[in-house]
């Protein structure tokens, strides 16, 4: 656990107690089975909202806290644990970002209050297809007169349901794959022409895709720059990649500790099956898997917090890392259950599928390890 | 020059620059350091020009006192030492166990007569010590060794045996515990001095699968030691032995390099494999497993990072720290499989001109690697630890 401030140990003491009491997992159990819609309880999101956990990076002039990222990465992994399901990655840590790195005075000063104060939820609208791709866009924005007109599809939008305002990106120039020629646009989901439809996971969370039909936006929806919105992108992904490794390191870190207590009270063979050498040396080998990861999420925290050069690569380094980490985790979960982690009755299997999940959003451990040799030049 | 000013350091700098330029010989510029190879031959003209060229400048052991023969400076001065050697591809001539333990054991506990006989020998490199510790039956548990030492008069007589004995093949003279008496465990044993070159000393080297026999058994018949060689008191050796063991684990942390060490692994793919007409290496399975390894091996860095800060913080000690000794020792060893991977055949050369010394020194360190996970105890011995003292897994109970 790196070394915090008072207001980082404050806010951690207060995500890990919130779950602990109001969250647990079996909190999440009750969302899934409820079949809600959007994938989370949104008497939950409003007690998150009302502790200000929407607007830790967003400034104070605009009625967050300004708490910074490692902060937000802090409440994340609380929640990570107890799978707690919410919009705070996609709107309070994505399309925040979005906002205060990009945004127009105008469009900051319209969307950051609502959304510090989670009367507002944002979603970035990214992907296009199966895998995580930000440069293949396709989704067209044609100039007309003073603005745009958008028309195309985009993909596995978490929390695309739920969300109020969405941040998109488009061509306006070039072809899909060209870096060149992406614009980022801030478009209210309830504009005519989007149009919406439920994706059931895995996982039980909220995901979306989202056609948009000549949905007509003015010049003023253009975040950042037309035509060359792709680096802010990368920014913006970077932050959102972050945060989940955040939320993927506490889930990784409880299902590893669920595990630890059933190993230490499971009998066969008349002693309980964590004196078992075989069994052990697994939990020592994820053990030391789950600090390396811990250090490596943490230092891309801290790396965007420093606004640093390097925060691209120790982004994709954390996020493989974390993702290989959390995958192995998830699987000897179940494995040293053995026929209970098989029941739905058992917490095993979300952990499992919010694992999958998680790998897949933002990169897979397989793009970011690509990333990551090509931003070292090879 | 206790004056640690910066003008005195590069008046210091620019003074070794021009010493080094004018007496490390050109032919040996970028060679290894023979005093590193396991197989001594006979030293070249230039090696031993060198070698006394830089014990009569005392600059092998630049912090050790100048009355000695050392160098006599701080440790900031001697770091520029270090560091001009490194810009000008020469090696520090001046090595061994004498100057990395017993040198400075002794200079804390010797008598006068015991420094000015052993020290200056050290520092110009005419005499190599050996280690003679751990025996067959006194491993981790040191203290129970049982090599016998018996006053006869004028003189010390030595019989018994002592095992893993570093560079006994090479060594001159030896650095020895001894038990001086049978009714005391840690107060029987003595630290004594002795002549390797005598009939009494037998020394069988260990051949070990990387070629090398950096070990041997050595055994002791009736062995001789001057009464003038005790160092300490008779019975006193063990709190030498005790300060000669953190002189060895310093040693031991500050060498071996591994993670700053060699040219990175995408350099040597780079060259053996070559890049596509993206300038990604060539071989897309290669460039995946070696990207793994590069951010494991960035992951483990950044652990040890966090580990220093969390120690310095108020969290008290790291439960990180538990992890450094198998997560840093596989990935070393991960990093010299796939270093052998990239080089292909040209990383399997055994000897000769036909491979390069960066070739030669991968496969020997590959296996002499394999040791790794097996010192300082065994990655299973690690994992237990973990497993019974951080996640209080309990031990296994025998069972009807």
């Amino acid at each position: 656990m790196a070394v915090l401030n008072e207001e980082q140990s404050m806010l951690r003491d207060a995500a890990k107690s919130w779950t602990q009491e109001k969250s647990p997992v079996t909190a999440f159990r009750k969302m899934r089975d409820s079949g809600v819609e959007v994938g989370f309880d949104a008497a939950a999101w409003t007690e998150m909202a009302e502790m200000g956990w929407a607007g830790v990076i967003i400034p104070e002039e605009f009625g967050g806290s300004d708490f910074g990222y490692l902060s937000m990465g802090l409440i994340l992994e609380e929640l990570g644990r107890t799978l707690t399901a919410s919009p705070l990655l996609a709107s309070g840590l994505g399309a925040a970002s979005a906002l205060v790195l990009g945004g127009s005075a105008g469009q900051k000063s319209e969307w950051l209050p609502k959304i510090a104060e989670g009367t507002a939820i944002g979603a970035l609208a990214v992907d296009e297809g199966a895998h995580h791709a930000p440069e293949k866009v396709a989704l067209a924005a044609t100039k007309s007169g003073a603005g745009y007109y958008l028309s195309g599809t985009k993909t596995f939008v978490l929390e695309g349901l739920a969300a109020n305002v969405l941040i998109v990106s488009a061509r306006t120039s070039g072809k899909p794959g060209d870096r060149e020629g992406i614009t980022l646009f801030v478009v209210p989901a309830d504009a005519k022409g989007v149009s919406r439809k439920r994706l059931a996971l895995a996982d039980s969370r909220g995901a979306a895709n989202i056609t948009f039909d000549k949905v007509e936006v003015g010049a003023d929806a253009v975040v950042g720059e037309a035509d060359k919105g792709y680096p802010l992108l990368e920014k913006v992904l970077d932050r959102a990649r972050a945060g989940i490794s955040a939320e993927m390191l506490g889930a990784a870190v409880q299902a590893f500790e669920t595990t630890l207590d059933y190993l230490k009270v499971r009998v066969q063979f008349g002693q309980v099956i964590g004196s078992f050498q075989a069994l052990q040396h697994r939990a020592a080998k994820m053990f030391t898997d789950l600090e390396l990861a811990r250090s490596a999420v943490e230092a891309a925290l801290t790396a965007i917090d420093n606004d640093s050069a390097d925060v691209p690569e120790l982004v994709s380094l954390a996020k493989a890392k974390m993702g290989d980490v959390f995958h192995v985790v998830s699987n000897e979960m179940v494995q040293m259950h053995g026929g209970i982690g098989m029941t739905d009755a058992h917490d095993a299997g979300f952990y499992l599928k919010r694992a999958r999940a998680c790998e897949a959003a933002y990169g897979s451990q397989s793009y970011h390890r690509d990333r990551y040799a090509r931003i070292q030049g090879y | 020059m206790a004056d640690f000013g910066g003008n005195d350091l590069e008046a210091l700098r620019s003074e070794a620059r021009t010493w080094i330029e004018a007496n490390f010989p050109a032919d040996l510029k970028g060679r290894p350091n023979p005093m590193m190879r396991e197989e001594r031959s006979t030293p070249s003209a230039f090696q031993e020009a060198w070698r006394k060229a830089m014990g009569e400048k005392g600059w092998g052991v630049p912090t050790w006192p100048a009355q000695y023969g050392g160098g006599g400076l701080s440790a900031a001065e001697g770091r520029i030492i270090q560091q001009e050697l490194a810009r000008a591809g020469a090696y520090n001539p001046i090595g061994g166990m004498g100057v990395m333990m017993f040198g400075p054991t002794l200079l804390e506990y010797g008598t006068e007569a015991q420094k000015q006989e052993h020290i200056p020998k050290i520092v110009k490199g005419e005499v190599q010590w050996c280690q003679g510790f751990s025996e067959p039956g006194a491993g981790s548990d040191l203290a129970a060794l049982s090599t016998k030492c018996e006053d006869k008069g004028d003189h010390f007589l030595i019989n018994g045996q002592k095992i893993w004995t570093s560079g006994a093949q090479f060594a001159d003279w030896c650095f020895c515990l001894v038990r001086t008496d049978t009714s005391k465990k840690h107060e029987g044993i003595s630290f004594v001095l002795f002549t390797m070159h005598q009939p009494g000393v037998e020394v069988r080297p260990i051949p070990l699968i990387a070629g090398n026999s950096p070990f041997c058994e050595t055994f002791f018949t009736d062995a001789r030691a001057e009464k003038k060689d005790l160092v300490g008191p008779l019975n006193g050796g063990w709190t030498i032995a005790k300060r000669l063991l953190q002189h060895e684990r310093g040693g031991l942390s500050g060498g071996g390099g591994g993670f700053g060490g060699g040219r990175g692994l995408v350099d040597l793919a780079k060259q053996y494999v070559g890049v596509d007409d993206q300038g990604r290496i060539a071989d897309p399975d290669l460039r995946t497993r070696i990207t793994a390894l590069e951010i494991e091996g960035r992951a483990f860095q950044q652990t040890a990072m966090r580990a220093m800060m969390e120690s310095k913080g108020n969290s008290g000690p790291s439960a990180a720290t538990s992890i450094m000794k198998n997560a840093g020792t596989q990935w070393m060893q991960a990093r010299a499989e796939i270093t052998l991977e990239i080089m292909g055949h040209q990383g399997l050369g055994w000897t000769g001109d036909d491979f390069t010394a960066e070739e030669l020194g991968a496969v020997r360190g590959w296996l002499g690697g394999k040791a790794f996970t097996i010192y300082g105890g065994s990655q299973e011995v690690q994992s237990n630890i973990i497993s019974k003292r951080i996640l209080g897994l309990p031990d296994l109970t025998q069972h009807t």
